[in-house]
Parts: structure tokens; sequence; C-alpha cells
């Protein structure tokens, strides 16, 4: 299916709903370009949160009243718009929590920790963020499973000839893989993933940070096994994400933290679990948060997920060709928009990435700078650091322009 | 814009001084800034409690570079508990350009380093700030 881009009238309509982008700085619109980092936010989303506080909070699962009533639907109601989004078979899967780390956290230290042993093995690959390493890096060291990685080409693209030793040699439990990595936009061949992992008997835990903010993700049609993601990259606010897990495997697991809201009843010296998917949220949630998710995932579909994809694929395609443009510049990953999402690395000559992001900064043009929390990526790639341009469905051309002629000023002030 | 990057700076980033390996010295420590991937190797000849030349390698940002180049003149002379005991602010007023906190630790890396080095081969005392740290690596 072929779903046209955002139209320019489309993204005026929708850049003002983004209070932010009425500032200026230093004299200049914003241009962020650093979505990949965080979203920002429609004025919906943060209308429900204070619509939410000023007329219906109370703690939920809790009070018999009127407003503990209105909150708890409030709160639930947001766990069915995840299951939605998701395409999830039962709301019981979804399990909120702060962001995709801790959605990840919680898959190490519960079905990781209560299945993976001695002589395991689990593959990662190395273009994971820091987020989904360094949990399985714990686990492994906890166990005593070993990690096994794959490679990547010199433009970033997934290398699977590994898999064939890797299942040959060992026990494998679990496949743990970006959905798009963060610093290089390049997209794994994860049905090829999938198929391999459930033939060796293991599951895929999905990090999808960097997609379920801008495409359909389709946890049915993929078909792993757990899935990650954060409410701040998704238009929503800090503090509230999702994990996503089949409830066969849900059910079987022990909890991971402990305390109130997660029990059924409490004894002094022993406690029976609450069902699914409570079981995995103990203490007051993040019920405020949920209901700004919400009201994201509202936006999102009023835009259109497949809209919001078409526009990123256009705007980078764009953006690739007039970054091209820029003398010295060298793009970091796939040269073309085709095989990956709207995430653009790039280095320029010897200028240190910090002195490029701090002069565009001066145009008022936001670029995140740095290894992007994939210090092995980066390292693997020989580099010490990229400048990174991500987009979404508000960059404009306008912007990528901005960009462009804040590069040229960067090599007049550096002298390159 | 040009008040960022200003003349003195570029100067000391484009041609730093006291740049290159000394090839016997009395003090030494490698510091690094894995946020920026910046990295700085400090040297120092000592002679009668202190510093007769600084010398540095290293790669980096602009300001992490132009600052330990301006250091090794600053520092010239100095005793080692004079070098030990200068502030961070010694180093941002050489700079004299706006810098946000992240940045701040790009400008005082050669700073710690030296710090570092003179603690390391004259006991002086590391900057009370930095705990039970004996390495010389931001986070």
């Amino acid at each position: 299916m072929t779903v046209s881009p955002l139209t320019p009238t489309d993204l005026t309509r929708i850049r003002a709903d983004f209070p932010i982008l009425a500032r200026e700085l230093h004299g200049q619109p914003l241009a962020y370009l650093d979505s990949a980092s965080t979203s920002q936010k429609p004025q919906q989303m943060l209308d429900a949160m204070t619509s939410f506080y000023s007329t219906s909070n109370a703690n939920v699962h809790r009070g018999v009243y009127t407003l503990g009533v209105e909150s708890t639907d409030a709160f639930e109601a947001a766990r069915d718009a995840v299951a939605a989004l998701l395409n999830a078979p039962s709301r019981r899967e979804v399990i909120f929590t702060r962001n995709t780390t801790e959605a990840l956290n919680l898959v190490a230290k519960t079905y990781g920790a209560q299945n993976c042993g001695p002589g395991d093995v689990i593959v990662l690959t190395v273009l994971e963020h820091h987020a989904n390493l360094v949990p399985w890096q714990v686990l492994a060291e906890q166990t005593g499973a070993t990690l096994r990685f794959l490679d990547i080409d010199d433009e970033g693209n997934l290398q699977l000839d590994a898999l064939d030793a890797i299942a040959r040699e060992a026990n494998v439990k679990l496949v743990a893989v970006t959905h798009q990595s963060n610093t290089l936009g390049v997209r794994p061949p994860v049905a090829e993933l999938v198929a391999w992992a459930h033939a060796q008997g293991a599951v895929v835990v999905l990090d999808a940070a960097q997609t379920v903010p801008n495409r359909p993700v389709d946890v049915q049609a993929l078909d792993v096994d757990f899935l990650a993601f954060s409410g701040h990259k998704t238009l929503g606010p800090t503090g509230i994400g999702a994990l996503w897990g089949r409830e066969s495997l849900l059910a079987e697991l022990q909890p991971f933290l402990t305390g109130g809201e997660m029990i059924r009843s409490v004894k002094l010296e022993r406690t029976s679990w609450n069902s699914l998917p409570w079981k995995f949220e103990a203490g007051t949630p993040a019920y405020a948060e949920a209901v700004g998710l919400h009201a994201a995932i509202d936006y999102l579909h009023a835009v259109g997920l497949e809209a919001i994809d078409a526009h990123e694929h256009a705007i980078t395609d764009y953006a690739l060709g007039r970054l091209a443009e820029v003398p010295g510049l060298q793009i970091v990953g796939p040269l073309t928009a085709a095989a990956r999402g709207g995430v653009v690395s790039f280095v320029l000559e010897d200028v240190h990435p910090h002195d490029i992001a701090e002069i565009l900064d001066r145009h008022a043009v936001c670029v995140r700078a740095g290894h992007h929390c994939t210090q092995p990526l980066i390292e693997r790639l020989g580099l010490a650091a990229t400048v990174r341009a991500s987009f979404y469905l508000t960059t404009t051309e306008t912007e990528i322009d901005r960009l462009v002629d804040g590069l040229l000023d960067v090599r007049r002030v550096m002298g390159v | 814009m040009d008040d960022l990057y200003r003349e003195n700076l570029m100067d000391h980033y484009q041609h730093p001084r006291h740049h290159g390996p000394m090839a016997e010295c009395d003090a030494e420590a490698e510091g690094q800034n894995p946020l920026c991937g910046d990295q700085v190797v400090v040297q120092v000849k000592l002679a009668n409690g202190t510093i007769e030349e600084m010398r540095f390698t290293g790669h980096g940002c602009a300001v992490s570079q132009a600052a330990t180049s301006m250091l090794t003149e600053l520092v010239q002379g100095l005793t080692v508990d004079e070098a030990a005991a200068l502030p961070s602010q010694a180093i941002l007023d050489e700079l004299a350009i706006p810098l946000s906190a992240m940045r701040v630790k790009c400008a005082v890396l050669g700073l710690g380093t030296l710090k570092l080095a003179l603690h390391r081969a004259a006991g002086t005392p590391l900057p009370a700030e930095w705990g039970d740290t004996d390495e010389m690596v931001w986070s």
C-alpha cells in the first residue's frame, strides 16, 4: 500500500500543534532535528494531562469514590490504546514501564534470569543501544550465559552469516535486536532473525523505541516475543513506556519489582501475585503519563502512521541529497533512504562532532553529537563520535536546508 | 557565532602549543571524556618542584584541545602545589567563551589530567570533588 507523504498544508497544520516550535533561539526559529532522542509534544497531549490532573486525579485501582474510578478507567483505557497500537492479541500483554530501558530490564531480570543458565547463549547485534546491551551483559554475568554479537557491514547493514555457526555450537535462548538503529537508522532484517530464533527455540526481544513513534508496528505480524518502546519518543510524556510480551510467557514469570498494586493477597510471610498485566506493575503507576500517552497515540492515528512513515522516508531522501552537497561530509550508514528510517549520522572532515553541534546550535539547529548511547557501534565503525540529525512528522525541507547552511558555516568557522 | 569560537581558541586548536610527546618526563597521565571521545595525554618535566614544561598529545573537540594547549602556557613555571590547586575557572577564563555544563568538562579535561599526573608523580592532592576516583575519566 502506498500512502502519500504529508503535504505542505498538512505539515503547517501539524506544526501549529507543537507549541515549542514557536520558540526562537539566538533570534532564529527552532529547527528541532533530534526526535530520535525525544519527540516534541503536541498541545493535545499536554491538554490531556492538564485536564486529567485538573478534573480526575486520584490514585488508580484503589479508590471506590468517583475520582478513583475515573482515574482507573483512564489508565486502563491507555492500556487499550497501546494494545491497539501494537495490534496486541490481549490487553493483558501490555505492561506499563518507565521507558524502553526499564522494559528491556524487566525482560532480562524476569524471563532472562528465570530461563538462562551456564552454556546458554544470548544473541545481540553490534547495533544495539546501551539499553539493549547492558541488561544482557549483566544477565550473562549473573547466569553464566554467553553473549554472541552479529556484525554489520561498513554501511551498518546487519550480517546474518554467523547464525549457522552459532546455531551449531550453542543453545540459543534469546535474541535481542533493535527494530531500527538509533545511530545509523538502519533496519535489521527482523523477520529473518525471528524465523531463525524460533527454529532454535529462542525468544526474540525487539527494541522498538525508534519505530513505534513513526510507523505501524504489529507484534503479531512481527511474530516477536517481547517488544519495548518509550512514550517520550512517541509524542507522549517522559516517565512512561511499555513492554508487550506474549501472555503465555508473561504468565509463567515471577514478578520484576514487588510491592503494592502487583499483589493479590498479602500475609506477613507470604504473598500471591496479581494477574497480568498488574503483576508487573508494582507501586503507583505513571497513570497521568499514561493518559498523556493515550492522547499522543490518538494524535498519531489522526495524522496516520503510514503517512508519517512516508513523510520520514521523503524527508530522509531529501536530507541525504542535500547533505551530499556539503564538501567533506561523509554519511555514516546506508546512503539511500530505502534502507533506513529518519535518522542520519555523519562526520565532517576532522571537525569534532561536538564542535559541529555547538556551532549548529547558534543557528538554532538542534542535533545530537556523540556516541548516541551506542559506544560499541561507534567503535566498530572506527569513529569517536558522529553528528546525528533525526526527523519526525514535523520536519520540513526548510529545516534540512538550515542544517545544510549551518554545516557550511561550520566549515567557515573551523577553517576547513 | 564568532563569540563562540574566537580567534584565540581557534588559533590554539589549529596550532597547539607544546604539542607532541616528550622523550623523558617526570609525570604523565591520560584523560578521557567518553561522552565526546576527547582524549589527552599530559606529560610534565619538573625541576625543583616547579613545572619546567608541560606537553600534550590527544584528539577531540576544539574546546578540549585548545584548552589543554592554553594550559601548557598557563602552568609553565608554577610549582606542583600551585598547579594542583589551580581552579577550573583559571582555564575557563583563558578560553573566555560561554560554555554549557557539558562543554565545561571538555574545557577542564587537560587540567584534570595534569592534576592526576602531578598526584601520581609528586603526591599532590586530587580535587576533593573527585571523591575516591584516581582516574581521569569524566562521566
